[in-house]
């Protein structure tokens, strides 16, 4: 009898990681009107993916089906919070946002192109650091902290108006030196365990490890909204966890390196659609 | 004459290996990445290899392998073989040489070194994401890594 209920405990356990698996054949479609493309040729420079595909592909149908419709998704609660932001004057100068932009809609595309190259700064920015830049050089208002709560939400809103747009990041030219970088650094293997981005996510995607499906680790759905912490989740926060399970000493969120890694990560998303904010597990 | 000999050498060998583990760092593999020479001295406990294999926080080793005799222990990985039957077609030295650092056997490969404390990229302090401080401790002792391998070597088909 203890045995049996033991090979009965065993049985469910594995029916439940089953169930828990993707419809990596399923296409997404948001609102009934979205269409997103969630898998597609890879570009030239992704030297060892032929199609890329969203972390989407990989989620359980229930978290698959939690995206499909913006009333289920948790993070749409948050680009509406950003609206109201958005609307806000706040700093020095007397602006918010809309004084310079007009309405939100006027942002379709812009997340399609991050991070990219400011001739006037000479650096590559995150849609973050320009969030920032606006924030103290528009508004003469305070920055905001990278990944905290107010720039998540707007960089949920900025995701969400462009939405089914491919993703089209800039490699060349003056990015070139920082895409460099941040190719290098995807394939580093670092940490005790000695493991490296594509070990697990150029190698091993569609593989399970342990409880984990494994996804090509695409960034074309940031902000992400977890549903293990329940929030949103911003991209180079995402790296930072991954590094770190790999017992390495991190690099720290709004670093060069992480710059880099994120312009690399993005570009090898070229051609996915925005899909930002996301829901994964 | 002779006969003596080699018993008070093996006496010998005895008596240093099980008083004096082999450190991380003086670990001789064979060229075919082997290691024959206990890594404790001590034999290894099957059972106890078992947990080591099944916990997150020790071996984890089915993160990565499917292992049929494991199957209660819920959610095996792909990223490796599976490891059923490589009792049968592995000898103990090359478990405990796989085991210890795999890359010695498999060149470059995905699997980490459970018993290395050097030549890591920024190595972190457990998983905390901080700098490690100090020398690092392997990922899992010697006596785990006999463990281990004894447990290894009850999967025959
Ligand atoms: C030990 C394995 C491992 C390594 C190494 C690793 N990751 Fe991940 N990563 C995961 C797992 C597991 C997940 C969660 C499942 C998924 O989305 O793939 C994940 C998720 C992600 C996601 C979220 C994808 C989404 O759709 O929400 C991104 C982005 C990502 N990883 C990027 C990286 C980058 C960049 C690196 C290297 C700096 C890296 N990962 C290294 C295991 C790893
Ligand atoms: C991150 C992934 C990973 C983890 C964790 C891991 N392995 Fe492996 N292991 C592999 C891969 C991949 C291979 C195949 C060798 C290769 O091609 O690199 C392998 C090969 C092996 C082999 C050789 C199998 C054969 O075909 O002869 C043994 C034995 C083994 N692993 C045991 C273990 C044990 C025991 C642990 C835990 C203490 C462990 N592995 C943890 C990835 C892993």
């Amino acid at each position: 009898m203890k045995s049996l209920l033991k090979t009965g405990v065993a049985a469910v356990a594995i029916f439940a990681a089953n169930v828990a698996q993707a419809d990596e054949e399923a296409n997404l479609v948001i609102n009934e009107e979205i269409e997103i493309t969630v898998r597609t040729d890879a570009p030239a420079h992704a030297e060892n993916l032929s199609t890329i595909y969203s972390g989407w592909v990989f989620r359980s149908d229930e978290t698959q089906s939690l995206q499909m419709d913006d009333f289920e998704n948790p993070g749409m609660i948050f680009v509406d919070d950003a609206i109201d932001t958005w609307n806000t004057v706040e700093g020095s100068e007397g602006n918010s946002c809309a004084s310079c932009h007009g309405e939100p809609e006027s942002m379709a595309g812009v997340r399609a192109v991050y991070p990219k190259w400011n001739d006037a700064a000479e650096e590559v920015r995150t849609i973050a650091m320009q969030v920032n830049d606006c924030r103290t050089e528009q508004m003469g208002a305070e920055e905001w902290k990278y990944d905290g709560g107010d720039m998540l939400n707007m960089e949920a809103l900025l995701a969400s108006f462009s939405r089914g747009l491919p993703v089209n990041v800039a490699i060349d030219g003056p990015v070139e030196a920082m895409w460099e970088l941040g190719r290098d650094i995807y394939y580093t293997r670092y940490g005790q365990l000695d493991l490296s981005c594509a070990n697990c996510h150029e190698d091993n995607y569609g593989n399970n490890i342990r409880a984990d499906h494994l996804s090509q680790g695409q960034i074309n759905g940031f902000p992400t909204y977890r549903l293990k912490n329940a929030k949103l989740n911003g991209v180079q926060s995402r790296f930072r966890g991954c590094v770190r399970d790999t017992r390495a000493e991190t690099f720290s969120v709004g670093s060069e390196e992480f710059i880099a890694l994120e312009l690399y990560v993005a570009s090898r998303g070229n051609g996915l659609s925005v899909e930002g904010p996301s829901v994964r597990n | 004459m002779k006969r003596l000999l080699i018993t008070c050498a093996a006496i010998a060998t005895a008596t240093v290996a099980s008083s004096e583990e082999v450190a991380p760092e003086e670990v001789n593999f064979s060229e075919y990445g082997e290691l024959e020479v206990s890594l404790s001295g001590v034999a290894g406990d099957a059972a106890a290899g078992l947990e080591i294999m099944v916990s997150r926080g020790k071996g984890n080793c089915i993160a990565c392998h499917q292992v049929s005799a494991l199957e209660e222990h819920p959610f095996h990985g792909e990223v490796g073989p599976t490891l059923d039957g490589v009792g049968e077609y592995r000898t103990e030295a090359e478990l405990r040489g796989i085991v210890a650092n795999a890359k010695m056997t498999f060149e470059g490969s995905i699997m980490p070194a459970f018993y290395r404390t050097s030549g890591f990229i920024r190595p972190g302090d457990a998983y905390t994401g901080k700098a490690a401080e100090g020398e690092l401790a392997p990922l899992l002792t010697a006596q785990e890594i006999e463990d281990v391998v004894a447990y290894l070597l009850t999967l025959k088909d």
